[in-house]
């Protein structure tokens, strides 16, 4: 029942779609005033959307397995809290969410923007219409999540267990709010470029929308990462996998345009980065989605492969490139007398500066991450592009992007002098003799990581500084980039300091070493719902005095079968104390692996520093 | 002017992109093996893992029996995972497991094969990665079913259960 209401507020959602794109263009041409109706019908829209999704949601709840999206992930004995989560957990029901988010932007979009001009608005949600027509005709037609099965199956197939875990249940809603919130500058720059409204106030009101999405951005790949750590066992935050990099590279792109809109909101220049950007950044989205969904790459995230979907997502995807790319060289006219003027020292050129950086960054992601499929396509050869390619060519252009970091922000706008130039070289030394200090006695390469660390010192001191004497003034940007530089440093640390025991023990044995004593005391057993555990108790015993029991966990998931190793982790304040047990094969050996990760902490408190400059910066405008 | 040579040069690149795209998402080789078959394995020469002998492809996959190439390392994490999976398979009587060590620690490799016991018969070292990239490996691990020197079917990411049933299914 529940899932024939939702399909029908779908078909209902797609008829209104073309009501709205028609009473906009009538209200486009004919009146000078904001049609109430639109909002209204636009409203009906999200309405139907809502329940089509809610539809999604009680079926799960209710394990109704006469649909095909339940019945394939979903289980009776699964708990409550993942039968909701399992609704966005597969291609279907995400799609919706999708969909959903789509809606929901658009319809606050036209209720904050009540100040703007009327055309504007409606272009806006007429491009948006665009958008999510696309996405309700590949709903409804490549991956409807209503289908209906007869018989009936008595029983679902389950959730992937390592997708039944809390970080990730709210993972992807909160991706998708910073993903698809980007549909919505991309729609808005796309209407102001074809009606020529760029202009600073512009840039004030796209601002806010800029923000709200970078921050949900952040804090989804925030989760997704903490995810990875702790689940995948192996005490890693980010492996450079095609879908990690398909949600950085929007990320990048909109950091970018975030620094971008910052100048906006002052002068009218670099208007053609802002609308590349905005566009970029959504087409990126896309493109995750593409090359994710399609199953062109192979990754955690491939629900399903189906290519038709993926021919329909690519087709649409360049539709909206090839209309994007249109307007922006058709209707945007940039004003050339105000073009670059400033001087090179100033903060706009600082800005440029950090844009060019970011699209290196950007381009390299890119290129590693879509090069293997261009190279087999055109003379099938193939090649693996792993961690180090991406080591290798972003590290080193860390260093400049670092120190312009530091001293960009210091300038002012138009025409600068580097001031307190005592103290920043003073800074520079201390930074430089700090790293050296630390390097020293690590066996990694001397030079390249003296400077990296000196460079990553250096923005954290300077930043630390501003912080210190400015305070409130300037609050949201300095700790984004305080954040920023905490976030580099504890990464650098972490790769450093990072060490690993890995070791076979039976239970009751001890491994022993100089610097410390694992000893494997004892397992206990136990019947969980829909999975039975392993609890192993390993006691860390160092000559520091430290005297810890740590209790990793097999779990063994009885639908689908599937065993997951489910790390125990201690956290505090320095490091990280990470340990992950599994099953030796025929033996009475488990294999144990014990990691001490410092400033593991750190790196996901620099993220949420991060954000919260972002928060900051929304909030205090309108105070 | 300039602009329209310049938007021009912008569609076409475009363009080159979404055509690429597109062949690339016909042949996903790695859904469809039917792609895959018939493909000749590569040759090369490899160093054994704990000795100085070199074989070349030819030598190792002579016998009219089922092999099975697997690349992994020790720092691989997956490649642990699917551990299991091969030792499971190591017992078949129509299959040989051959081990491709990708770019690895010799220390830690051998640790790693102590450790969790050795599935393969012969372990060959790719000490620089260039035979994986040979046959086109998107990465670690990585496993290619053989049959009279010819790719069955690959396997990107680590074996699972169903692809146990489903080399076994090849076997018989």
């Amino acid at each position: 029942m529940a899932s024939l209401i939702g399909f029908y507020s779908l078909i209902f959602g797609l008829c209104l779609s073309f009501i709205v794109v028609l009473f906009s263009i009538k209200n486009f041409r004919n009146s000078l005033v904001f049609d109430k109706k639109i909002l209204s019908l636009t409203s009906l829209q999200l309405f139907f959307v809502i329940t089509s999704f809610l539809g999604l949601i009680i079926s799960f709840i209710n394990s109704d397995f006469s649909n095909e999206t339940v019945f394939n992930h979903s289980h009776t004995t699964k708990p409550l809290f993942y039968k909701i989560s399992g609704t966005w957990g597969n291609h279907e029901g995400s799609l919706l969410l999708w969909l959903l988010v789509l809606n929901l932007f658009i319809f606050l979009f036209l209720l904050k923007s009540k100040e703007q001009d009327k055309n504007y608005r409606i272009l806006t949600l007429l491009f948006q219409q665009v958008i999510i027509i696309g996405f309700f005709i590949f709903i409804i037609k490549t991956s409807n999540p209503f289908n209906y099965i007869f018989p009936i199956p008595t029983e679902g197939l389950g959730l992937n267990p390592i997708l039944q875990d809390p970080a990730l249940a709210i993972h992807p809603p909160i991706l998708y709010l910073g993903y698809v919130g980007s549909s919505v500058i991309f729609s808005a720059t796309l209407a102001a470029t074809s009606l020529n409204y760029i202009s600073k106030n512009w840039a004030k009101h796209i601002k806010t929308w800029v923000l709200w999405s970078w921050i949900f951005l952040t804090l989804g790949i925030l989760l997704g990462s903490i995810w990875a750590y702790y689940e995948l066992g192996w005490g890693g935050f980010w492996f450079w996998d095609p879908v990690e990099n398909v949600s950085l590279m929007p990320w990048i792109a909109l950091t970018t345009l975030l620094h971008c809109i910052l100048i906006l909101e002052r002068r009218k220049i670099l208007t053609s980065w802002v609308i590349i950007l905005s566009i970029s950044t959504f087409t990126l989205s896309m493109c995750g989605t593409f090359l994710v969904r399609s199953g062109i790459l192979n990754s955690v995230h491939t629900f399903a492969n189906d290519p038709e979907r993926g021919l329909y997502i690519l087709i649409f995807l360049f539709c909206l490139i090839f209309l994007s790319l249109f307007i922006f060289f058709f209707y945007h006219k940039t004003d050339d007398k105000q073009k670059y003027d400033f001087f090179w020292l100033s903060k706009e050129s600082s800005i440029l500066v950090n844009n060019w950086f970011m699209m290196y960054f950007l381009v390299v992601i890119l290129i590693g991450t879509i090069y293997p499929i261009f190279l087999e396509v055109i003379n099938s050869e193939k090649i693996s592009v792993g961690p180090p390619f991406y080591i290798k060519l972003i590290t080193p252009f860390l260093i400049p992007f670092l120190f312009a970091m530091a001293i960009g922000p210091k300038l002012k706008w138009i025409k600068s002098d580097i001031q307190n130039k005592i103290n920043l070289s003073i800074f520079l030394i201390i930074s430089f003799i700090l790293s050296i200090l630390i390097i020293k006695n690590l066996k990694v390469n001397f030079l390249v990581n003296t400077i990296l660390v000196t460079s990553a010192l250096y923005l954290f001191l300077v930043t630390s500084k501003e912080f210190l004497i400015k305070g409130i003034n300037n609050l949201a940007q300095n700790l984004a980039h305080f954040g920023f530089s905490l976030l580099i440093l504890s990464i650098l640390f972490n790769n450093f300091f990072s060490t690993e025991v890995i070791t076979n023990l039976k239970i009751g044995e001890t491994f022993k070493s100089e610097k410390i004593h694992i000893t494997f005391e004892s397992i206990e057993k136990k019947k969980i719902n829909n999975y039975s555990s392993i609890i192993g108790k390993i006691n860390i015993n160092d000559p520091k005095g430290l005297n810890q029991t740590l209790e990793p966990e097999l779990r063994i998931y009885n639908q689908p079968n599937i065993v997951t190793s489910e790390a125990d982790i201690k956290t505090n304040l320095f490091s990280d104390k990470f340990i992950t047990m599994n099953l030796v094969q025929n033996q009475d050996y488990f294999n144990i692996r014990y990691q001490i990760k410092p400033f593991m902490i750190w790196i996901w408190l620099s993220v949420l520093l991060i954000c919260s400059g972002g928060l900051i910066s929304l909030f205090r405008k309108k105070i | 002017m300039k602009n329209k040579i310049f938007f021009s040069v912008v569609i076409i690149s475009f363009l080159i992109i979404f055509f690429v795209l597109f062949k690339g998402l016909q042949n996903t080789n790695i859904y469809t093996p039917q792609v895959d078959i018939k493909k000749d394995i590569p040759y090369f020469e490899a160093k054994l893992f704990d000795s100085d002998i070199v074989k070349n492809s030819n030598e190792i996959f002579q016998k009219e029996k089922f092999y099975l190439l697997n690349i992994w390392a020790s720092w691989c994490a997956p490649c642990r995972d699917e551990h299991p999976i091969l030792l499971e398979l190591k017992d078949q009587v129509n299959l040989e497991i051959i081990g491709l060590n990708y770019k690895d620690n010799i220390i830690n490799a051998k640790k790693f094969l102590k450790e969790l016991n050795s599935p393969y018969r012969l372990t060959l070292s790719d000490e620089n990665g260039i035979i994986s990239i040979e046959w086109g490996a998107y990465g670690v691990p990585e496993t290619f079913l053989i049959y009279n020197k010819r790719i069955i079917k690959r396997y990107v990411g680590p074996l699972n259960l169903n692809s146990i049933i489903e080399i076994k299914k090849f076997i018989e």
